[in-house]
């Protein structure tokens, strides 16, 4: 069975070391944070300007002053610590970030990713996401192996206007945790439990390396 | 030095049509939501609008956006307003997208007296087209260069009559590189104290940014995704 969102969100959470400092980003992304494992300490800092964030508030505590990147009431936990926008970016620029989880229109074998711009479509921008692709040490896609009319996300080259070259390293989808190969094209890694070799081959337009061995996703 | 000013309108006593401003504000949260709505009830038109966002259809800059009154938009994020991206896509308005930690230090260039600066953020994108890039210790980096702007507005959560400003929480976001990099600001705070009051050692934006200062009224502090958990 494939993952769904959350399935996704607690493969990721398995990435998360103690000690991290991590930006996560707008949707899928978002659910990481429910998932921390325990026993470990990490701090999720939104680019809005605050490090510690906490969970959402309880009904009739929201504060219109306090939100995270994606507009959304939060609460910060003890410890935590608001800054302006400048700062925050010098955080994400000078890697002061650990781990960065975002979702993705696209990503090509070589580590491009593509996720603010269809033109004539859809222009939102690009937010904080070219900042944080073009800085962090170590960047996760979190998105669906597939789009809405069924077309392959992993590509050999991205179609759509790029947000960063060479920068992801881990993707994981639906159907597999898949790393970017220092020379370019997608090693399978895992795959999501019932889910095919075949059917990530089928599914993965990009050049698609397959070790001889390949674990099954354990959240 | 008392700069307090009567209200939003003698604070942005000078703004003419075709001017560029800087409007604080992350979503709209610490937003200057009197400013906004005295420039919205204003003849002013063909402005240059420099904000991370450009507000919700019926609020903060969306307010303006409705009036035709802005020119230009230069922001990082316009996901939530429909209006916007409709003036944009149909060649209305003109827009600069440009990524938030660019576009954040490049107001923070504009107050410090830095001209230009070398960032990772675009390389590789059409963000980069048209500007110098260079290689530092063998990473690429783009050239962006600092803003000028006739006004920045901004919110403060509270404030003294030397125009000393403290930010509440997130509401902080684009605020004060914005205040120091105006050649006029005006801020607007939820409180304005006697000089004296406000702890010197607590201060964001010292007030040698300010030039007028006043404390707004019923202030809406529209929340765009209330999102909440239920009570164990």
């Amino acid at each position: 069975m494939a993952l769904d969102k959350e399935g996704i969100a607690k493969r990721i959470a398995k990435e998360l070391q103690d000690g991290f400092y991590v930006n996560l980003g707008i949707g899928i992304p978002t659910l990481v944070a429910n998932y921390v494992p325990e026993g470990i300490s990490v701090e999720f800092q939104s680019e809005n300007g605050v490090l510690g964030m906490g969970p959402f508030p309880y009904e009739g505590e929201e504060d219109a002053d306090l939100i995270n990147a994606g507009k959304q009431t939060i609460t910060v936990k003890d410890g935590a610590s608001f800054f302006d926008s400048a700062t925050s970016f010098a955080m994400i620029r000078g890697r002061h970030v650990q781990l960065t989880v975002l979702g993705a229109m696209e990503v090509s074998e070589n580590g491009d990713i593509a996720n603010w711009k269809i033109p004539g479509l859809m222009v939102k921008g690009m937010g904080g996401a070219m900042d944080l692709v073009a800085s962090a040490e170590n960047i996760i896609v979190a998105m669906t192996h597939t789009n809405k009319k069924g077309e392959s996300k992993l590509l050999p080259e991205c179609k759509l206007p790029l947000t960063g070259v060479g920068c992801v390293k881990r993707i994981v989808t639906d159907l597999a945790v898949l790393d970017i190969a220092p020379e370019g094209g997608f090693v399978l890694r895992e795959l999501a439990p019932g889910v095919t070799v075949d059917e990530v081959k089928e599914k993965t337009a990009g050049k698609l390396i397959i070790p001889d061995e390949v674990e099954e996703v354990r959240v | 030095m008392n700069k307090s000013v009567a209200g939003p309108k003698e604070a942005l006593k000078g703004i003419t049509s075709g001017m560029t401003l800087m409007l604080g504000g992350f979503g709209l949260c610490g937003i200057p939501e009197a400013c906004i709505k005295a420039l919205s009830e204003s003849n002013v038109t063909d402005l240059t609008c420099i904000s991370n966002n450009a507000g919700v259809d019926d609020f903060g800059l969306g307010l303006l956006l409705k009036k035709k009154q802005i020119r230009k938009m230069i922001s990082s994020y316009v996901g939530e307003n429909k209006e916007f991206e409709r003036q944009m896509l149909s060649g209305e308005l003109e827009v600069e997208l440009i990524p938030q930690g660019t576009l954040a230090e490049r107001c923070r260039a504009t107050g410090a007296g830095i001209p230009a600066f070398f960032t990772p953020a675009g390389y590789g994108t059409e963000v980069a087209e048209g500007k110098e890039v260079r290689e530092f210790g063998g990473k690429m980096y783009v050239m962006e260069r600092a803003f000028e702007a006739d006004f920045a507005i901004v919110k403060a959560w509270k404030g003294d009559t030397e125009g000393n400003l403290i930010y509440k929480a997130t509401a902080r976001n684009f605020n004060p590189m914005m205040a120091a990099a105006g050649k006029i600001t005006a801020a607007e705070v939820e409180e304005l104290v006697p000089a004296g009051e406000l702890d010197p050692n607590a201060i964001h934006t010292p007030g040698i940014f300010v030039q007028r200062i006043f404390q707004g009224e019923n202030y809406e502090k529209r929340i765009e995704q209330r999102t909440v958990r239920p009570r164990a």
